[in-house]
């Protein structure tokens, strides 16, 4: 794109009473200028988007996170860096930034595994794969809170999954009454929904995979373990690492799925931080404190994105 | 899972057969193993879905009975016919869908442009310009909602649907179907639209006659997932909407409570059902283009 600057918006139109454009641009074609002009009107749109949705609204939660602005009682004045005090002392901020570790973790590790050992058992040439791709995948486009509110049912006291669990003998727990089960049961239906995705994308890596490298591999020997480990995993590093990055990042953003299963509950202990940010702005009306709670996601976010971007020259082994 | 037997792939060769990518399965004891396996894994992804639909048909006090029942002994409507009666459900219906059509209609016209300029038209401060778009990816919508609620209140948009339009359609959901459009331009050939500079077609006929029908598949992943996000969108509703009947129906589901806040559950999975349905039925049908679709953009978790 640097030949762009060489070709300079049509300026000796606009002032006629300039000095003479140099020799140069008089080759410009005047298609050249209507073509920039064009450009600027197709990005527009969006460009205005991103300034006005997220980069200005960025900004103001800066701004607000200087101040101590209570909607209810209608206050708003200038704090300096008291919510920045307040999030420090926060003693609920050790055990809210622990849930979204547990969370953030565990839906990586569950949803990555499972998404791999689905992708390997469905990378064969047999019938009824499509059948099954397709029945993996479907969680996938069942709205998410008519997923969430039929497991809320099914994770009841007396629901579903109890009822089975009696059939066999077990008394099962109070789902997601009970601190232990209801972060895991907050994973593990997130898992469920969201697995196929990550699926069909390892599904695509494998099917990327050389036949002549695990050719060549059995030759010498190697077991199906081996094969896996040493050749297939290796080869599509890329991919894990992408579906790491997707996952974990969106985990980060969940909160349809804790506010029907548990509204952060038990205590606080599936209270991740997306959902605190959102009570204390909307439910308490501390729109600063939530701001600054904001921020700190977006700080997450960031530092996130940037390790994990240069990780992978580390722990991946082959790019194009 | 040493499921797979060697020897198979080296029989195929020696028959002439083409050997495939995927390998199959070995002997028929392996292979019930193999597809019992797979019944199995597939159970807490069905099941629940189908526990919604046949709890959904059964009468309230049949949907705690124990042993659980997997087909209801007297199926009902009552519940279809509550989720109707206890909330404006069909206004709330009409909410979501219309709002899901122009949200993935104005996605797929203003990310295809601005897609195209990147790709294909050269102007100054277009790198600059593609970073501001791309931060959009960067930054997740809940970071910005409080400020976003804010300037919505400021411009008198609080319980419309604008804020729901205007920040899907132009804001961060966009910025990745504008990147998937942009990597799409960039790999059709050239000569194509130097064809349509000869004939005098200026930049948006080019952009609209030539570069966008060759770019089908592309506009169909951006129509899937932005259809998807937009109908799944729960928080923004939340926060943005207070009067029922402007509710969309993510958010609808959850209000299906009785006088004491207790969940009215056939109503819920009624209602709950419907909003499923739809999308599931476009799904068994067009599951391929949707499971490529997204393996293509291969984003959005």
């Amino acid at each position: 794109m640097a030949d762009a600057t060489t070709v300079t918006p049509g300026r000796a139109h606009a002032r006629p009473g300039a000095a003479p454009t140099p020799p140069r641009r008089r080759f410009v074609p005047s298609y050249a200028r209507r073509d920039q002009l064009t450009g600027y009107l197709f990005v527009a749109p969006q460009v205005l988007g991103i300034t006005l949705f997220v980069l200005l609204p960025l900004g103001l939660i800066v701004w607000y996170s200087f101040h101590e602005w209570n909607v209810l009682a209608g206050t708003f004045r200038w704090v300096g860096l008291e919510n920045f005090e307040k999030l420090v002392t926060d003693p609920k901020l050790a055990p809210v930034m622990q849930a979204t570790a547990v969370f953030s973790i565990g839906l990586v590790v569950f949803n990555l595994a499972l998404a791999l050992l689905l992708a390997v058992l469905l990378n064969r040439k047999v019938r009824g794969m499509t059948f099954f791709r397709t029945v993996f995948f479907s969680p996938v486009v069942v709205s998410l809170v008519a997923w969430t509110i039929v497991w809320s049912f099914l994770l009841q006291d007396n629901g579903g999954i109890n009822g089975i669990l009696q059939l066999v003998g077990i008394d099962g727990p109070n789902w997601l009454r009970e601190g232990p089960t209801a972060m895991a049961s907050v994973i593990v239906v997130q898992v469920f929904k969201n697995v196929g995705l990550n699926m069909v994308l390892f599904l695509a890596a494998l099917q990327g995979v050389p036949q002549e490298v695990q050719e060549a591999a059995r030759m010498d020997g190697a077991s199906d373990r081996q094969l896996f480990w040493r050749i297939t995993v290796p080869l599509i590093s890329p991919t894990i690492l992408l579906t790491s990055i997707i996952t974990i990042v969106g985990s980060l953003q969940v909160f349809a799925q804790i506010a029907v299963l548990t509204q952060g509950g038990p205590g606080i202990s599936t209270t991740v931080l997306v959902y605190y940010l959102v009570q204390q702005a909307f439910d308490f009306h501390h729109f600063g404190y939530g701001s600054t709670l904001a921020i700190l996601l977006f700080g997450i976010v960031l530092v996130l994105t940037i390790a994990q971007w240069q990780l992978r020259k580390r722990w991946v082994f082959y790019e194009n | 899972m040493a499921v797979t037997v060697p020897p198979e792939t080296s029989a195929d060769a020696r028959a002439g057969r083409p050997v495939g990518r995927r390998r199959p399965v070995g002997s028929p004891w392996r292979k019930v193993l193999f597809y019992g396996a797979l019944s199995v894994l597939a159970v807490p992804f069905v099941f629940p879905t189908w526990w919604m639909f046949t709890s959904s048909l059964k009468p309230i006090s049949e949907i705690f009975a124990f042993p659980p029942e997997l087909w209801p002994s007297n199926p009902t409507l009552e519940g279809y016919v509550g989720a109707f009666t206890e909330q404006p459900f069909a206004l709330q219906y009409w909410n979501s869908m219309y709002i899901a059509v122009l949200v993935t209609l104005g996605t797929m016209l203003f990310s295809s442009m601005a897609g195209y300029a990147f790709a294909r038209i050269r102007f100054p401060g277009q790198d600059l310009l593609f970073l501001v778009v791309l931060t959009g990816l960067l930054i997740p919508s809940e970071v910005t909602i409080v400020p976003l609620f804010q300037l919505f209140n400021s411009w008198g948009m609080i319980d419309t649907h604008w804020p729901l339009i205007l920040v899907t359609t132009f804001g961060a959901p966009s910025v990745l179907a504008t990147f998937i459009m942009r990597q799409y331009f960039i790999t059709l050939p050239v000569e194509l639209e130097e064809a349509g500079r000869i004939d005098g077609l200026g930049r948006w006929r080019i952009y609209w006659s030539i570069a966008l029908p060759l770019s089908r598949s592309a506009l169909a992943a951006v129509a899937i997932f932005t259809f998807l996000n937009v109908w799944n969108l729960y928080l923004e509703p939340t926060v943005y909407l207070q009067t029922p009947e402007l509710f969309t129906l993510p958010q609808a589901l959850t209000r299906y409570t009785d006088a004491y806040g207790g969940e009215m559950w056939n109503i819920q999975l009624a209602a709950a059902t419907l909003t499923a349905l739809p999308v599931l039925i476009v799904f068994v049908f067009a599951q391929k283009q949707f499971v490529e679709g997204l393996a293509q953009t291969g984003l959005k978790g």
